[in-house]
């Protein structure tokens, strides 16, 4: 019989420790998929940040480096540097990238470093049990917003593709999202690009991936998809933001 | 042979590195280490290697965690309130295990404190600067000469005990000119990686995937990570403490210093010894780990211990450590820059000596 759907290769057999409906599991996936398309497990090296996707490490079969909290793109630029032939990747979510860790990105995109990020937006702090992140939206009510996000004491939600695309350096800015199956499609493209960007050396390559939380947002895995769709895009409009191409 | 040539201790630092197969620097500029990242900028890109100033004293150790990661003889250089940024990436460093080069020419503190020479870093270093159980191996030199050699050291020691390597320096060492041998150029740097089996070099799909990682979420492997890495630091300090001892066959009071300090008090010794005041010195050369053995030898010889430090008395506490306050240990110290003269040594000593 034919085998029509399998497994990636550049995934190992762990089982993710990850939620029910938590799309970390999809975009795992694609990022794999990425890996395995362009025939670089050998020569890749990834990032796994602080966050949801702390153990990341233990799910793909290339080289892995467990990074402090942000610091996954400084990590990525000094393996890079060291082995410029190597694909360097990061994983990391939005606490880790757009808080904590926003100096290292906007520097690391600054300076055009060749290499792949993939940021997951899902506008909350998953591990620590969903706490606000720098992504929350307006209203959003978290642990430690009890009473919805408020603009005046707690300020807006950064648009991450927006401000990098202000920079000259970066190659490739995308916003993508996993809550339908067009939208996965779309993902697995810009995931796979921004892969080859880096195979070509045309330099920074960033896809955001709006993403769910149905355990922190205390949503059905399909009403956090929902929740997506209605709520998160209108804010983090999908699309291209810089292609040097 | 190598000639001697006239260096600044910062730039020897440099130019030893490169010697030593180090191809790659990341740094941030902070007064009194600066000359560092200047010659490294200058050197690297005609050798085929990095210089990168990074964004953040915080990004550069993590560009040194990421390409000590590959194997790589990776550095950084900063002074004391740069290092306290660095404290974290120092801190995952010796949680995966990595060797690297970390040099601190430190200035007076607290906050911003100065910019003139200090040694008050000291127990920040030597206790394991950052979260965690954990240690690194903490050099001082006190001439340009040691921090040339001392660079090479701290490649080879924090390699093969896998761990971070400090050269800890005060501000006038770093700034200091003296003649100064540098090391053989004898460290071909694409050899270095295929000696680290755990490297994440990539795995060419000829090997399981290598993992560099400081989380264990299960308390039972994170302990027996930490008894690991601490049996690794008996053995260091069983084999690897160095010092220098300076008068001790006949001497009744032993002084204690490092760095500048300990040549101010060489010159106060000196003058003591023509009162006929019998007085040595153990420098200690390897700060962590401390030479508790020779001082606690000494302590069945000597009437009191002085130290000489420019801090509040950080190593005065380990000269006590080691003697069991078996003896007294006095202090003779200037803080936030300033320097003692040979005359305040030469005092010190004489009230010890009476």
């Amino acid at each position: 019989m034919a085998i029509v759907f399998e497994k990636p290769k550049s995934l190992t057999d762990v089982p993710y420790h990850y939620c029910p409906g938590c799309t970390h599991g999809i975009v795992h996936r694609l990022v794999a998929e990425a890996i395995d398309a362009l025939g670089i497990e050998g020569r890749t090296v990834g990032i796994a940040p602080v966050g949801c996707s702390v153990m990341a490490y233990d799910y793909f079969k290339c080289d892995m480096i467990e990074a402090s909290h942000g610091r996954a793109p400084a990590v990525a630029t000094g393996v890079k540097r060291s082995m410029p032939d190597s694909i360097v990747f990061t994983y990391q979510g939005d606490g880790d990238l757009a808080s904590i860790g926003l100096c290292e990105t906007v520097s690391t995109a600054c300076r055009g470093e060749n290499i792949t990020i993939i940021f997951i937006n899902n506008a909350i702090y998953g591990m620590t049990g969903g706490q606000m992140a720098p992504t929350s939206l307006i209203g959003q009510v978290t642990q430690t917003s009890p009473y919805g996000r408020d603009p005046k004491t707690q300020g807006m939600p950064i648009r991450i593709c927006e401000l990098l695309a202000t920079l000259d350096a970066p190659a490739y800015l995308e916003r993508v999202a996993v809550n339908s199956v067009a939208h996965v499609r779309q993902a697995k493209k810009a995931i796979l690009k921004a892969f080859k960007n880096q195979v070509e050396g045309k330099g920074f390559s960033l896809v955001e991936v709006v993403s769910t939380c149905p355990t922190n947002w205390g949503l059905t895995p399909d009403k956090a998809c929902q929740f997506v769709e209605e709520k998160m895009i209108p804010f983090y409009p999908l699309g291209c933001y810089k292609d040097k191409e | 042979m190598s000639s001697k040539v006239l260096m600044k201790g910062n730039e020897a630092i440099a130019e030893a590195a490169i010697r030593c197969g180090c191809r790659h620097y990341f740094g941030y500029p902070i007064t009194p280490q600066t000359e560092i990242a200047a010659y490294m900028s200058k050197r690297m890109p005609k050798i085929g290697g990095t210089f990168l100033q990074a964004e953040s004293e915080i990004a550069a150790i993590n560009m040194v965690y990421g390409c000590a990661a590959t194997g790589r003889r990776a550095m950084t250089s900063s002074s004391s309130p740069g290092i306290s940024l660095k404290a974290e990436g120092i801190s995952y460093l010796a949680g995966a295990d990595l060797p690297a080069l970390i040099v601190n020419v430190q200035r007076g503190g607290p906050g911003l404190g100065g910019i003139q020479p200090s040694q008050s870093d000291y127990f920040f270093m030597t206790r394991g600067p950052g979260h965690g159980d954990f240690h690194i191996i903490v050099l001082a030199p006190a001439t340009v000469q040691e921090m040339a050699d001392m660079t090479r050291l701290a490649f080879e020691l924090g390699e093969k005990y896998r761990m971070p390597a400090m050269l800890l320096a005060d501000g006038t060492m770093g700034q200091m000119m003296e003649p100064v041998v540098l090391p053989e150029d004898t460290v071909d740097p694409e050899t270095i990686p295929a000696t680290k089996p755990w490297a994440t070099t990539g795995t060419q799909m000829k090997r399981a995937h290598n993992i560099v990682n400081s989380l264990y979420l299960k308390p039972d492997e994170l302990e027996k990570t930490n008894f690991e890495r601490f049996e690794r630091y008996a053995k260091l300090e069983k084999e690897e403490c160095r010092w220098e001892e300076y008068l001790m066959d006949d001497a009744e009071v032993c002084v204690v210093s490092v760095g500048i300090t300990a040549r101010v008090a060489k010159n106060a010794i000196a003058a003591a010894r023509k009162e006929g005041v019998k007085v040595g010195m153990i420098r200690p050369i390897t700060l962590y780990p401390f030479p508790k053995e020779p001082i606690a030898k000494a302590a069945s010889k000597v009437k009191s211990f002085l130290t000489v430090e420019l801090n509040m008395g950080q190593m005065n506490e380990d000269v006590k450590l080691a003697i069991g306050c078996s003896k007294p240990v006095a202090m003779c110290n200037r803080v936030g820059g300033m320097i003692p003269s040979a005359d305040e040594v030469l005092a010190a000593i004489r009230k010890e000596a009476k």
